[in-house]
């Protein structure tokens, strides 16, 4: 009789399914999963490394390249450290445009999450829909910042520029009659807070559409109810934050139990799961669509009531304004000043964190006195989620595994970095 | 064990499929969302941060003064600037390149430049046919300026108060 021998196998690093440049390594019994071995550095691009020699505002466009689908978060915590170190807070406007950005943010990344999720385990349409709104807030954020997903837009002590007044409209073409131009501008008449508004007052139906392909369907449930069980204990031991805590149970959630910026002003809720599977995951992210959707209306509310100062008025940190900057001597000092040092933060260290949408993303800087970080150390919460994947996927079959790393909502940038 | 009816019609009727189905049609008849590019385009913010261009005053005279703020403040290095004085006195660039691969396109050159002369305009739909093109010099940069001067400027002014 011949032997019988584990079946080593290899997914990715070009697979379409493994999220970006993953490499697993499977042992295999079969068709089922005996260990698996994550091999990750494919995407490394020594962002901690290349801040370190770079001054601190010059390092933002890099933070957005970390989690590339979720951008102004990323940024976010960068800014807060910065913040944190020089002690000082940004005008209440500016926290309350980081916030709805964030909670924009969120919806992105989780429409993302969602689509190709659904498509790695066979629903073509949810994907279509999902980039459907993504446009939408593409558009938000290409009118604030100019990119459509480098943003750029965050800086220490606010933001750079204040909300627009008026929204790109489509041109005419041939393609369309005029009665099909005007009702695509509809949205795009007022400022971009009357784009956002509507988008939010239509986003609750889309969901409604996703959950109704999904929630009930009976092969989504059948590929994610008890497939990547995490016990609550488990989910602490390995270092879970974010959905993948809160499906496991745990209420847990920065912007509640360490509010920063306004979170503490905002009425949301948490969901949390109650299984610890991968279905459990997909209900607790799509209700925090509906909670983003919810904060950003007030948001919206709140911005449209208060104009105001979206930076702070501190030459040492922020440049002038431009017309400032070209009538005074002073000002265009500043300017100079600031564009090619920078400005040097006090020795010592600080770590902030926030709910970013996969997680807790955590930035811990060290400075000594320059205008540079000494060191800087990014905690991505893909990482943690990643190094679990063997926990989560022994015993299951093949195909799980896809559905476990979809789960997982890993984005090779961050965990790269 | 008893047969669970509900079940059963839940089981036979797929009426969660056929529910999600009325979904997929539903979306036969509605508004289609799709852009025919290249005919018709998506809306293009002022803000918008695509190739770059150098601009000139109305007169003609370019407005480069070789402050070399933006090679300074670029995070990606992209930016190559030599400078001398020029016949009549006044400081000029020799050389002004970009290297397009490098460039991160995070707009800091325009944030930093004084004299509103290095610009990021909204052409986002460029090539290379070789690998040589990717560095483009000075004079590849004013001539792209000269050529949508008027966007560009209007473009500047609609975002003006926000800067």
């Amino acid at each position: 009789m011949s032997e019988i021998r584990n079946y080593t196998m290899n997914f990715g690093p070009q697979h379409p399914a493994a999220h970006g440049v993953l490499r697993i390594i499977m042992e295999m019994d079969g068709e089922v999963i005996e260990r698996c071995d994550p091999h990750i550095g494919l995407l490394h691009r020594g962002t901690e490394k290349l801040a370190e020699s770079k001054p601190y505002n010059q390092s933002i466009g890099y933070m957005d390249r970390l989690d590339y689908v979720s951008m102004m978060c990323n940024e976010h915590a960068y800014v807060m450290v910065i913040e944190k170190m020089l002690g000082v807070t940004p005008p209440l406007r500016a926290q309350y445009i980081r916030v709805m950005f964030d909670e924009i943010t969120r919806i992105l990344n989780h429409c993302l999450w969602l689509g190709a999720h659904a498509l790695d385990i066979g629903a073509m349409s949810v994907f279509l829909y999902c980039f459907r709104e993504r446009e939408d807030l593409m558009d938000c954020y290409e009118a604030v910042s100019g990119a459509r997903m480098h943003a750029t837009y965050y800086r220490p002590g606010g933001v750079y520029r204040d909300l627009p007044d008026s929204m790109p409209k489509y041109a005419a073409t041939d393609r369309h009659s005029d009665d099909e131009t005007r009702d695509r501008n509809t949205d795009r008449e007022g400022s971009l807070l009357d784009f956002i508004e509507a988008f939010t007052d239509r986003f609750p139906g889309c969901v409604d559409e996703y959950e109704t392909l999904l929630s009930d369907n009976r092969i989504w449930k059948q590929r994610t109810v008890d497939i990547g069980i995490v016990s609550p204990e488990k989910a602490k031991a390995l270092g879970f934050s974010g959905a993948m805590l809160r499906g496991s149970g745990i209420e847990w959630d920065l912007r509640k139990k360490q509010p920063y910026e306004v979170y503490d002003r905002i009425d949301f809720d948490i969901p949390v799961g109650t299984n610890g599977d991968s279905y459990d995951r997909y209900l607790v992210r799509v209700e925090e669509m509906r909670q983003s959707n919810r904060i950003i209306q007030q948001c919206i509310k709140w911005l449209k009531d208060n104009p105001g100062p979206v930076m702070l008025d501190d030459y040492k940190l922020a440049p002038p304004s431009r017309e400032n900057m070209k009538g005074d001597m002073e000002s265009l000092i500043h300017h100079f000043k600031l564009f090619t040092e920078g400005y040097c933060i006090p020795a010592g260290e600080a770590y902030a964190a926030i709910e970013h949408p996969k997680g807790e993303f955590g930035i811990y800087m060290v400075s000594d006195g320059a205008n540079k970080p000494y060191r800087l150390k990014i905690r991505a919460p893909g990482f943690p989620h990643l190094a679990a994947l063997n926990e989560m996927s022994k015993g299951h079959m093949l195909a799980d595994m896809v559905a476990i790393i979809g789960t997982q909502d890993i984005v090779f940038g961050e965990i790269d970095r | 064990m008893g047969i669970d009816i509900k079940q059963l019609y839940k089981t036979f009727s797929l009426k969660e499929l056929r529910k999600g189905l009325g979904v997929t049609g539903r979306q036969l008849f509605r508004k289609k969302t799709t852009i025919m590019y290249p005919e018709e385009k998506t809306p293009k913010s002022p803000r918008f941060r695509g190739l770059h261009a150098l601009r000139r005053y109305p007169n003609g005279e370019e407005r480069c003064i070789a402050c070399k703020l933006c090679e300074a403040v670029c995070p990606a290095l992209a930016i190559t600037i030599d400078s001398e004085e020029r016949e009549d006195g006044t400081r000029r660039t020799t050389r002004y390149d970009i290297d397009l691969f490098k460039c991160i396109y995070c707009g800091f050159c325009e944030e930093a430049c004084p004299v509103d002369s290095i610009v990021l305009t909204d052409i986002h739909e460029f090539h290379m046919e070789s690998n040589g093109e990717r560095l483009i010099e000075k004079l590849d940069l004013l001539k792209i300026g000269d050529q949508f001067e008027a966007e560009i400027s209007a473009a500047r002014k609609q975002d003006a108060p926000y800067r």
